[in-house]
């Protein structure tokens, strides 16, 4: 599927990016605590992404920025004004949910129209702002469908032209791809970071998709039981994690008995550096990446002996996994012109590539 | 399916004896006959709706074409349109059109109040069981729940006499009259709203009142510009639903109004029981065809709404 | 956008205080010592007398006529309709708006509109199965449709009975098996639903019965309205609790289910 290209874009004088900052902000549900103590500082014009598994956070930090739902303590700073008492309606922000959340009874410009008809812009230029957001997300033409008649995809464009038309500072978007179909949900995640990035507005997006958050975001939060485990570009996230939750969450990895000796991990034999904080020495559990791993010789240096256990075809590469003589399945990622059978013979290398660890009991 | 191996039954004859001559020429019909028998499982429905329902309809809205003696003759049709008649059916349709409508209203608030409640909760299945109930609840009994709540001799009533010296019916007793019935009928029309309505009103999406907060908008902007207008095609709906339903009460009024016919299913009985009403012999059917066409019309109205009510509801 | 509390219990206090009156004021009635102005238990008493099941001949006969009528009419419902639904489920699909369509028609054609087509009907039937009041059931089944077939369908729709009955038969069960091991298993809930308020229906029928000159407990309650009105609002109340029993047992009985798949 071809990118849809937009017929007009809107200007980005005003609506320009928000500085957004969360200081120490605390949601507590009864005994449970769903944020504890959030601090985020976001650049005007930034696209953050806040990822996690299910119960995390992501969504209540995203719900206390709307306004939805209340903060017990803390600040929401927006260009410097603490918002936090500020009623949803109040705070200039743009929202799209993961989905139903199109006017029924409304065409789809009649959506659109609906923040401008709040703020009280006359008719004809609502129904000219309207038609523009509508062109920007490629949907010019279905001004006169209502919901139900359009695909979830095209309701979702429509959601982002409503929420966009009235320029707010700042754009939330609670998991909105979630609901579609793989091929949709690649093609909206492009369209969502090119406007975004040509209205210069700061965005936050909420997925527990890391694949997705990877590759649409500047930075990417990962939360854990209300807290953020770590916050970095996605490159950083890969190959630097901070501890072995975002190691596992952030990409492929293949969970490998070591040990931690002097500060460094020996798996196999071959040492490889530690990240994340320094560890005592004794046995852990060692993270390690499919494309840290090589097929090698049998004279290779560090060559471990392995035989092939599952291998499948990925279009662009191999991935292969292999059984090592302690029992531990290891994945490895590799041309496609080695292909190797079930059952087969061979010997795999560990690239002195960090890896993280956590302790084995 | 079973539909299209019976022509094939024809040439499936010929066809099997020239190219099997040793084939049995019962086969093709044997499979024919377990075609037809599947349909046969639908019949004792078929045979007992036929019987019971189309049957007894078709007799009720045609026999007032025709008189005593069998001959076809418009003159029942006619008689719809005398003024006794027309006034009942306008006494009819002022009873079922208030009481639709009060009943809408009180039924749509009590709704309101219970959003939000936990549908498995205490609260809950108690007023749904309850609503079923006093939707079920006409006739006799209800006659009788009225005549002991607020009857001449009720404590109601002279309670209300003797410290107020307000005498509810001091011009006449109209709860055994079509003013009476206004109340009577409301106490099964709020119950019927609230079992029809109460899924409409819980299949406002979340979702709308918060977009419409993000987009700037008030609790009254929700209400009058977002929920009201998605509610309406079930509200009115409902509405119509309530209609019918107090058109076509009878137990009620029988049990309670002693004299005269003042709506249509008295004059219908009135017409069943003596043989002739306004001089005609058939009345009886050409009232019921009278009730029919109005009962149709509401109940086509109601099936409109409520196709636009699932589009929308998603 | 839910409402407060205060309103909330505004809203349902002063309805249900409206709606419970009348339930009150027949239960204040029927201890009513009549003339005196006091109360007194003998109206309740007065049917266990030895003298009651004389006095009171017809409104018993209305009662057990009315019960044999609910029996009868369930038994259709579930030999005649139930059979006829999982067919059309199963094997006509296209037939389901037909059937929906045959079993709203009673909504539409009120009892009071039927009857008068059904005075001729029953003239028949009385000379092909006798003047007996269980032939009445007949009419009755055909009021009780629109309800009994909402309450099975919701039940067919929530189960999926098609993909039920192919599992069945690739694993061999022959069709009177499925229907007896796999579907009417998973039925319960709406096949007792259907019967329950089939018979809640069925108790509180005065029209057709009336009209076509029979005794049930309504035409009795009536009747004996006019002569003893302790005992017939004593009945009526008793006949409002059984309703509300069976009522609530369904809601009980879909809860269960509920509950049952969520844990």
């Amino acid at each position: 599927m071809t990118l849809t290209a937009p017929t007009r874009t809107m200007s980005a004088e005003s609506g320009s990016g928000a500085t957004v900052e969360l200081r120490g902000v605390v949601k507590n549900y009864g005994s449970m605590q769903a944020l504890s103590s959030i601090d985020l500082v976001m650049e005007p014009g930034e696209f953050i992404a806040l990822l996690g598994p299910s119960g995390c956070g992501k969504t209540t930090a995203l719900r206390a920025l709307s306004g939805l739902e209340t903060i017990d303590s803390g600040s929401i700073l927006i260009d410097g004004v603490d918002v936090a008492s500020t009623p949803t309606n109040k705070r200039d922000i743009g929202m799209v949910f993961q989905s139903y959340s199109l006017f029924p009874h409304m065409t789809v410009i009649e959506n659109v129209e609906f923040g401008l008809r709040m703020r009280k812009v006359p008719k004809a230029e609502r129904r000219e702002r309207a038609t523009e957001a509508l062109e920007m997300v490629g949907l010019g033409a279905h001004g006169a469908r209502f919901a139900h008649q359009l695909s979830g995809g095209q309701q979702q464009r429509v959601a982002l032209a409503r929420a966009l038309v009235t320029r707010p500072r700042v754009l939330l978007l609670d998991e909105p791809l979630s609901a579609l179909d793989a091929k949709v949900r690649v093609q909206l995640r492009e369209e969502i970071r090119r406007i975004t990035r040509d209205l210069g507005i700061t965005t936050v997006f909420v997925t527990h998709d890391q694949e997705e958050a990877l590759a649409v975001a500047d930075r990417v939060a990962v939360m854990r039981a209300g807290r953020i485990e770590q916050i970095g570009t996605p490159r950083e996230l890969y190959a630097t994690p901070v501890n072995p939750f975002v190691a596992d969450f952030v990409g492929l990895t293949s969970r490998i008995p070591g040990e931690v000796v002097d500060g460094e991990v020996v798996v196999f034999g071959t040492h490889l550096p530690l990240l994340g904080e320094p560890q005592a020495d004794g046995p852990v559990v060692a993270l390690i990446r499919p494309e840290d791993v090589a097929l090698a010789t049998e004279d290779a240096e560090g060559a471990i002996p392995a035989s092939v256990f599952a291998s499948s075809f990925l279009g662009s590469l191999r991935r292969t996994e292999f059984l090592l003589p302690d029992g531990s399945i290891i994945a490895v990622q590799h041309d496609v012109n080695d292909a190797p059978e079930v059952g087969d013979a061979a010997f795999l290398r560990l690239r002195k590539a960090p890896v993280a660890a956590s302790p084995r009991a | 399916m079973t539909v299209a191996n019976a022509p094939v039954l024809v040439s499936g004859v010929a066809q099997a004896s020239a190219q099997h001559p040793i084939t049995e020429p019962a086969r093709p019909s044997r499979r024919a006959l377990r075609g037809l028998a599947k349909y046969a499982g639908l019949a004792p429905f078929a045979v007992y709706v036929v019987i019971f329902l189309a049957i007894p309809t078709v007799l009720a809205i045609v026999t007032g074409f025709f008189t005593e003696d069998g001959s076809f003759t418009l003159s029942n049709i006619a008689g719809l349109f005398e003024p006794l008649v027309l006034t009942t059916f306008a006494s009819s349709f002022w009873v079922s059109a208030i009481t639709a409508i009060i009943g809408a209203v009180v039924g749509a608030l009590v709704c309101y109040a219970l959003l939000g409640t936990r549908a498995g909760g205490a609260l809950r299945s108690f007023i749904d069981s309850a609503s079923s109930v006093l939707a079920q609840f006409g006739g006799v009994m209800l006659a009788f729940a009225f005549i002991a709540a607020i009857g001449s001799q009720s404590l109601l009533v002279l309670w209300l006499k003797d410290s107020f010296g307000l005498d509810i019916y001091g011009e006449g007793v109209w709860l055994y009259q079509p003013a009476g019935l206004l109340v009577v009928y409301t106490y099964f029309q709020v119950p019927l709203m609230i079992i029809t309505f109460l899924p409409a009103l819980e299949g406002l999406k979340s979702q709308w009142a918060e977009a419409n907060a993000t987009l700037g908008g008030t609790r009254f902007t929700y209400w009058t510009k977002i929920a009201f207008p998605v509610l309406a095609p079930s509200f009115f709906g409902s509405l119509l639903l309530l209609f019918a339903n107090a058109f076509s009460s009878y137990a009620t009024a029988a049990a309670l109004v002693s004299q005269g016919s003042p709506i249509v299913p008295l004059q219908i009985r009135a017409a069943l029981v003596s043989e002739t009403v306004l001089g005609r012999e058939n009345m009886a059917g050409a009232l019921a065809l009278g009730m029919v066409v109005v009962m149709v019309i509401v109940m086509w109205g109601y099936s409109v709404l409520q196709g636009r009510t699932s589009r929308w509801q998603k | 956008m839910k409402p407060s509390n205060l309103t909330r219990w505004i809203i349902l206090g002063i309805v249900g205080v409206v709606f419970a009156f009348p339930i009150f004021a027949m239960i204040e009635f029927t201890f009513r010592d009549g003339l005196s102005g006091g109360h007194t238990l003998d109206h309740w008493t007065g049917l266990f007398t030895e003298d009651a099941a004389r006095t009171y001949r017809n409104l018993f006969t209305g009662i057990g006529n009315s019960l044999l009528l609910a029996v009868v009419t369930v038994g259709i419902v579930l030999i005649v309709l139930l059979p006829t639904m999982i067919l059309v489920h199963l094997q006509f699909p296209r037939l389901k708006r037909v059937l929906e369509f045959i079993c709203i028609i009673p909504i539409t054609v009120p009892a009071i509109v039927l009857v008068v087509g059904l005075a001729p009907v029953y003239s028949v039937v009385v000379q092909v199965a006798g003047g007996s009041i269980w032939t009445l059931a007949f009419a009755y089944g055909i009021t009780v449709l629109p309800y009994a077939y909402r309450a099975i369908q919701a039940n067919l729709d929530a189960v999926d009975m098609i993909t039920l009955s192919e599992a069945g038969r690739t694993l061999n069960a022959n069709w009177g098996r499925i229907l007896w091991h796999v579907l009417l298993p998973n039925l319960k809930r709406g096949v007792l639903a259907a019967s329950f308020i089939s018979v809640a229906v069925v108790l509180g029928e005065f029209t057709i019965a009336s009209l076509l000159n029979r005794v049930n407990l309504q035409t009795a309650l009536l009747q004996i309205g006019s002569s003893d009105p302790y005992v017939a609002i004593i009945f009526a109340l008793l006949a409002l609790l059984f309703a509300f029993v069976l009522l609530l047992s369904i809601g009980r009985i879909g809860q269960a289910r509920r509950t049952g798949s969520d844990s």
